[in-house]
């Protein structure tokens, strides 16, 4: 699946074969480095984006449920305090005082005044005796000689020492709690000092707290009975709505659904192993920052995309013109200089016929002009200027003959071999420029093996390049998709001359074919070829005194030799004209 | 005393048919069909004048030429192509030719052009 991907990726930057050329080919091509820039730009900017979320998420949860835990923390010790403060109170007034001395209402009353003057909540104070009959009352009640022994309060106190009851409504009808401590006196009978306070207390404290908008925070006891009154979560005294753990040790802060489906951050502490304090605040207004940090991220990471998207689009164009461009200037370089061969065959072609004709043109001039000297030396005759008259015109004809030659040998000069220095090497590599696109797209390997040291050769640049370009382009039809064209240039010292290989791993010829491949007009690529291809290499490289060779051997490939001479030469120069 | 003259070109009907006009116009004219021919009876013959072609087989016109530089340095050479190039016409004349002349021929140029050297 990935291998497809790259293929078809890279598949963009090949050039494909003619039929899916322009315009398609650009298209794909911004397409795809489009997507390419995107991808690269996108998907680190969202992984980062992503990872900044997540540790900004966790780190403001942590900024948040610290001072949750801190604040249910401050509660729960203003109740400890609160309730120790009273429970030490009723303990001191029980170790102050014996039984005798609160049996005397007096007494009580006393201190039961003192206790309203030191202390909130305390709603009346009593005496117990161990058969659980109060004994003595101070307070806004006529409760004397009620019987307390069936209650639970009284029977845990009898085992615990101590008690502090539940919120309750008792037979006052109004919240309360009790407190109560267990005394022995000399005898060894047990006595009670049991105390009423009004819950007002514990609402105060918990509304002491700045409670927010939809925040919440109330007591309950083990039984999950409210113990005050809650905003969201039940009355008081009722079962409390809110999902509360059923252990609750020391102080911990959850996050958690409450009954109506809102996300709240709880925080929950034991209060002196009575009661569980609860603080509820809800998620939206605590991450209220959050969100809008949230919003603006997303917002920032869509304004960031569409840039990229729009850069990627623009740069995508860009470079893809750019391309475009450079690929038609290839385009037209290569006709230009296909043009050029044309005309300079059309001009070998000339320049070949007017030489011809010249030779036989200037025997019939010297044989006329040999007439008219034999006319005009001998004695005058009947009708000599007669012979004179039409020889002259012989001459005159062979004249105008002369000029058309000339003409044509003058347009063929324009595509004269003009000779310089030149480096081989570096016309391999203009001239491989031509063919690197067509030999990517069908991955065929091109090695080059360019001697550095190459002396410089003495000959006609475009006539070398076409020399190159020919039989480039024969290798490059004669291999596979895949195949192997290797050029190799070296030197040949004795001879004083510059060798070139062309070697392709290609079909090969058979041996009927080598005998004619110089021929012109002779070609193996059925109505695609002109055949002149390799015989105006031949008569390129005879002109520029160089030497043209080949080997092959079917199905296993051809390598081509050239040599051009590194010296300017006149050898064999004859021999061709 | 008639001016010696060597024509050398490979076209035999050529040469004859120059070789007389130019007795007609009283040179004493040798000929020669090709470059070897050329520097051997150069070499055993005195000549005040060369007529050489530049295209022949075998030995090229200018290399003839740098032969008959080598045995007679000042001998007067007259260059003949039928190429229409200048470029051959040139070289020759760096090689030492005293000028050249394109085919076919004016022979009124021709001898022009020799009796200015043979001056």
């Amino acid at each position: 699946m990935k291998k497809t991907f790259m293929n078809n990726f890279f598949y963009f930057f090949k050039t494909p074969p003619e039929h899916i050329r322009r315009p398609y080919r650009y298209v794909r091509m911004r397409r795809s480095i489009a997507f390419l820039f995107m991808v690269i730009t996108i998907v680190p900017l969202t992984i980062m984006a992503g990872i900044n979320y997540h540790q900004y998420r966790e780190s403001l949860k942590k900024e948040i449920t610290t001072p949750v835990f801190s604040l249910v923390n401050d509660i729960r010790y203003a109740f400890e305090i609160f309730i120790e403060e009273r429970l030490s109170t009723i303990r001191f007034i029980s170790n102050a005082y014996s039984d005798e001395d609160l049996k005397n209402p007096d007494t009580l009353k006393k201190i039961f005044r003192a206790l309203k003057h030191e202390f909130d909540g305390f709603v009346d104070i009593g005496m117990i005796n161990s058969s659980g009959i109060l004994e003595s009352y101070a307070g806004p009640y006529s409760l004397l000689g009620k019987d307390y022994s069936q209650q639970d309060s009284f029977k845990e106190v009898k085992v615990r020492g101590s008690y502090i009851s539940d919120v309750f409504l008792g037979f006052r009808k109004f919240p309360h709690i009790i407190y109560a401590v267990e005394r022995m006196t000399d005898d060894g009978k047990s006595w009670y000092l049991r105390a009423t306070i009004d819950t007002k207390k514990y609402e105060e404290l918990v509304n002491s707290i700045e409670l927010g908008i939809e925040s919440d925070a109330f007591l309950v006891n083990k039984d999950k009975i409210l113990q005050t009154s809650s905003r969201y979560y039940g009355k008081i005294l009722e079962k409390c709505t809110l999902d509360i753990p059923d252990v609750v040790n020391g102080t911990f802060v959850k996050e958690l659904k409450d009954p109506s489906g809102k996300e709240v951050i709880a925080g929950f502490s034991n209060v002196h192993s009575d009661y569980i304090f609860v603080l509820v605040k809800p998620k939206s207004v605590i991450l209220k920052s959050w969100y809008t940090l949230k919003s603006e991220m997303f917002f920032i990471l869509g304004v960031s995309i569409i840039i990229i998207v729009i850069a990627s689009i623009r740069l995508s164009n860009l470079v893809t013109n750019r391309i475009k461009t450079a690929d038609e200037r290839r385009e037209t370089a290569l006709k230009e200089l296909q043009h050029t061969q044309k005309l300079s065959s059309i001009g070998r072609l000339a320049a070949g016929v007017a030489h011809e004709i010249n030779n036989p043109l200037a025997i019939i001039n010297e044989k006329a002009g040999l007439m008219n000297d034999i006319i005009s030396f001998s004695k005058d005759f009947e009708l000599k200027d007669e012979f004179l008259k039409h020889n002259q015109s012989i001459i005159n004809s062979v004249s105008r003959c002369r000029s058309i030659t000339h003409r044509l040998l003058g347009f063929a000069r324009r595509f004269d071999i003009n000779f310089e220095k030149l480096d081989v090497n570096s016309i391999v590599k203009e001239v491989l420029g031509f063919l690197e696109k067509e030999a990517s797209y069908r991955q065929v390997e091109l090695v080059l093996n360019l001697n550095p040291e190459l002396p410089q050769v003495f000959s006609d640049k475009g006539q070398v390049q076409q020399v190159f370009l020919n039989l480039l382009t024969n290798a490059m039809a004669a291999v596979e998709n895949g195949g192997k064209i290797e050029i190799t240039s070296y030197y040949i010292s004795d001879k004083k001359m510059v060798g070139i290989d062309f070697k392709d791993n290609g079909y090969g010829m058979s041996e009927d074919v080598k005998k004619h491949i110089f021929d012109p007009f002779f070609t193996t690529k059925q109505g695609k070829g002109t055949g002149l291809g390799l015989s105006i290499t031949y008569g390129i490289v005879k002109k520029l005194k160089g030497k043209i060779s080949f080997e092959s051997r079917e199905n296993l490939g051809t390598t081509f030799t050239i040599l051009l001479p590194e010296e300017e030469t006149y050898e064999s120069m004859s021999e061709e004209e | 005393m008639n001016k010696k003259i060597l024509l050398v070109d490979d076209e035999h009907e050529f040469v004859q048919t120059l070789a007389q006009r130019l007795k007609l116009r009283g040179y004493e004219v040798s000929t020669a069909l090709s470059g070897e021919d050329c520097l051997e009876i150069f070499s055993s013959n005195p000549f005040d004048l060369v007529v050489l072609d530049l295209m022949m087989p075998g030995m090229s016109g200018l290399e003839v030429l740098a032969g008959l530089k080598r045995l007679e340095k000042s001998i007067p050479v007259i260059l003949l192509t039928g190429h229409g190039s200048t470029k051959e016409g040139m070289e020759g004349m760096k090689l030492g030719a005293a000028d050249y002349l394109m085919k076919p021929l004016d022979i009124n140029q021709l001898t022009e052009k020799m009796e200015e050297i043979l001056k």
